[in-house]
């Protein structure tokens, strides 16, 4: 685990103020998944259902087609695997990838 | 520059004091004791007085979140409550603070219910008083004009920029005709100046988060900001009472002493109760007592080294206090003073009266009462009874 050295009082902005837009890409809302969507590609239609339903904009599109899944950010809810038409997406635990990831480290 | 003396209620005076501030926006909603600050201001505002955007709201808490709105686009804003209006605005007091925005907000002092009561007490303002808001008590409408015309350069100091509130008591001031000294519009408006808020949020070409969710990791950090923005205004409080003496004559410091110099007693009270004990000083004092009062005005942040200073010399002290904390060691003035004197080094010997609760008038002879027990205490050097309540039917 990373551990990122945090700011002092005297370092931030004051009244919990946030001064530059758009910043909340910088929070990795991946970190509190405990289920990983993965999509098989030869399933998927691209039918786009789950870029729609996504509520965390974590399904990378580019040119009309599902690139892949933006695992900085995707949460884990399941509401892709559960709305995919051809049921290309399946939840799978966490902790198996950060095994796997972990001992690549 | 011009002043002009004229007789008015304390609740006229401080809707006239808002009119010479001629802030952006003013977002209230009326209670007793102070609705004809809001009802004398509103009628600025229909007579086209006053450039204010007034916002009519359905209680206090959307009066005061409405401020907080108003202050984070970048407004100067101002409101006024009482009791339990200040009771519902209780959790975006915090807020407002927390995010630095420099609300100026009269508060006319009245008993907290129940059982239900419109009457002058400080319990309002004392349940407030860990807010995160500068707090200026006023003994007299004089005071409260003064006070909420200084508020405003206060709250806006750069070193500051937190939101205050200016209190006076309930109907003994906010209806009582006083005779004031105004000052001009040009002087006012000269002295308050232009507001220039730090991040507004109709800078658009500046996007910014207010009040984004701020957990264990950064929490603690913007509240120690806070303690230091609070504790830096007691210096910025005397800058502005110099320059407002420029323009008025008349002085203000973080407490008023009267005749505590070679005083061996004192009574310490807030607001309009020190105006009738200054009248029991001079009588004791034709008699040849050496009686003083010490005033706090500024409450929040408390000059607890200072007053303990000013009080070392003394042989007993009486400290009044106009509310209750419940189960706790004697009342919030109390408390604090004796702190202070600890950390000081030098605790004459003290007593606490607690008084004047829902409105119960406190006459002179319940004062000449408390000086007379301190002689005694000074004496003998011995308190019977450390907390007492002064008016209250046994």
């Amino acid at each position: 685990m990373i551990v990122k050295k945090q700011k002092g009082w005297k370092e931030i902005p004051k009244g919990g103020l946030i001064l530059e837009a758009g910043n909340a890409e910088q929070y990795e809302t991946g970190s509190w998944r405990s289920k990983r969507p993965v999509r098989d590609e030869n399933k998927c239609t691209h039918c786009l259902i789950c870029w729609v339903y996504c509520p965390d904009s974590s399904i990378i599109v580019e040119e009309g087609k599902v690139k892949g899944i933006d695992y900085q950010h995707c949460k884990g809810c399941g509401i892709c695997a559960a709305e995919c038409p051809p049921k290309a997406i399946t939840m799978k635990e966490e902790k198996e990838f950060q095994e796997k990831e972990g001992a690549k480290k | 520059m011009s002043i002009t003396t004229v007789a008015v209620t304390g609740n006229e005076v401080a809707a006239y004091a808002m009119k010479q501030i001629n802030p952006d926006v003013v977002a209230a909603y009326p209670i007793t004791p102070q609705t004809d600050v809001v009802e004398k201001f509103s009628e600025y505002v229909a007579d086209g007085l006053v450039n204010t955007e007034f916002i009519t709201v359905e209680s206090e808490h959307s009066a005061m979140s409405a401020c907080v709105g108003a202050a984070a686009a970048g407004g100067r804003v101002m409101t006024a409550t009482s009791a339990n209006g200040l009771a519902l605005m209780f959790e975006i007091l915090y807020i407002a603070a927390s995010s630095k925005l420099p609300i100026i907000m009269t508060v006319v002092n009245r008993a907290l219910s129940g059982p239900i009561n419109i009457h002058c007490d400080h319990s309002d303002t004392m349940a407030a008083r860990d807010a995160g808001w500068i707090q200026i008590y006023s003994e007299n409408a004089q005071e409260a004009y003064d006070n909420i015309i200084q508020a405003v350069r206060i709250a806006e100091n750069m070193k500051v920029r937190l939101p205050v509130m200016v209190m006076y008591d309930g109907f003994i001031i906010s209806h009582g005709i006083d005779r004031v000294d105004v000052l001009d519009d040009t002087t006012v408006h000269d002295f308050v100046g232009k507001y220039q808020p730090n991040y507004p949020l109709l800078d658009v070409e500046n996007p910014l988060t207010f009040g984004p969710l701020d957990l264990y990791d950064y929490y603690f950090e913007h509240k120690r900001q806070q303690v230091e923005d609070i504790n830096n205004s007691k210096p910025v409080i005397l800058e502005i009472a110099k320059e407002f003496r420029e323009i008025s004559g008349r002085e203000y410091d973080l407490f008023e002493t009267y005749q505590l110099e070679d005083a061996e007693t004192a009574i310490v009270v807030l607001s309009s109760a020190a105006g009738t004990s200054k009248a029991v000083v001079d009588q004791l004092r034709q008699e040849g007592k050496k009686v003083g009062l010490l005033k706090p005005r500024v409450f929040r942040p408390f000059p607890y080294l200072e007053i303990a200073q000013a009080l070392s010399h003394l042989k007993a002290i009486a400290i009044l206090d106009r509310s209750i904390s419940f189960g706790g060691f004697g009342g919030p003035l109390f408390t604090e003073i004796r702190s202070g004197m600890m950390e000081f080094g030098k605790t004459p010997e003290n007593i606490n009266i607690i008084f004047g609760l829902g409105g119960r008038d406190i006459n002179e002879q319940d004062i000449a009462g408390i000086y007379k027990q301190l002689e005694e205490i000074a004496k003998s050097g011995k308190v019977k009874e450390r907390i007492q309540y002064v008016g209250v039917r046994e």
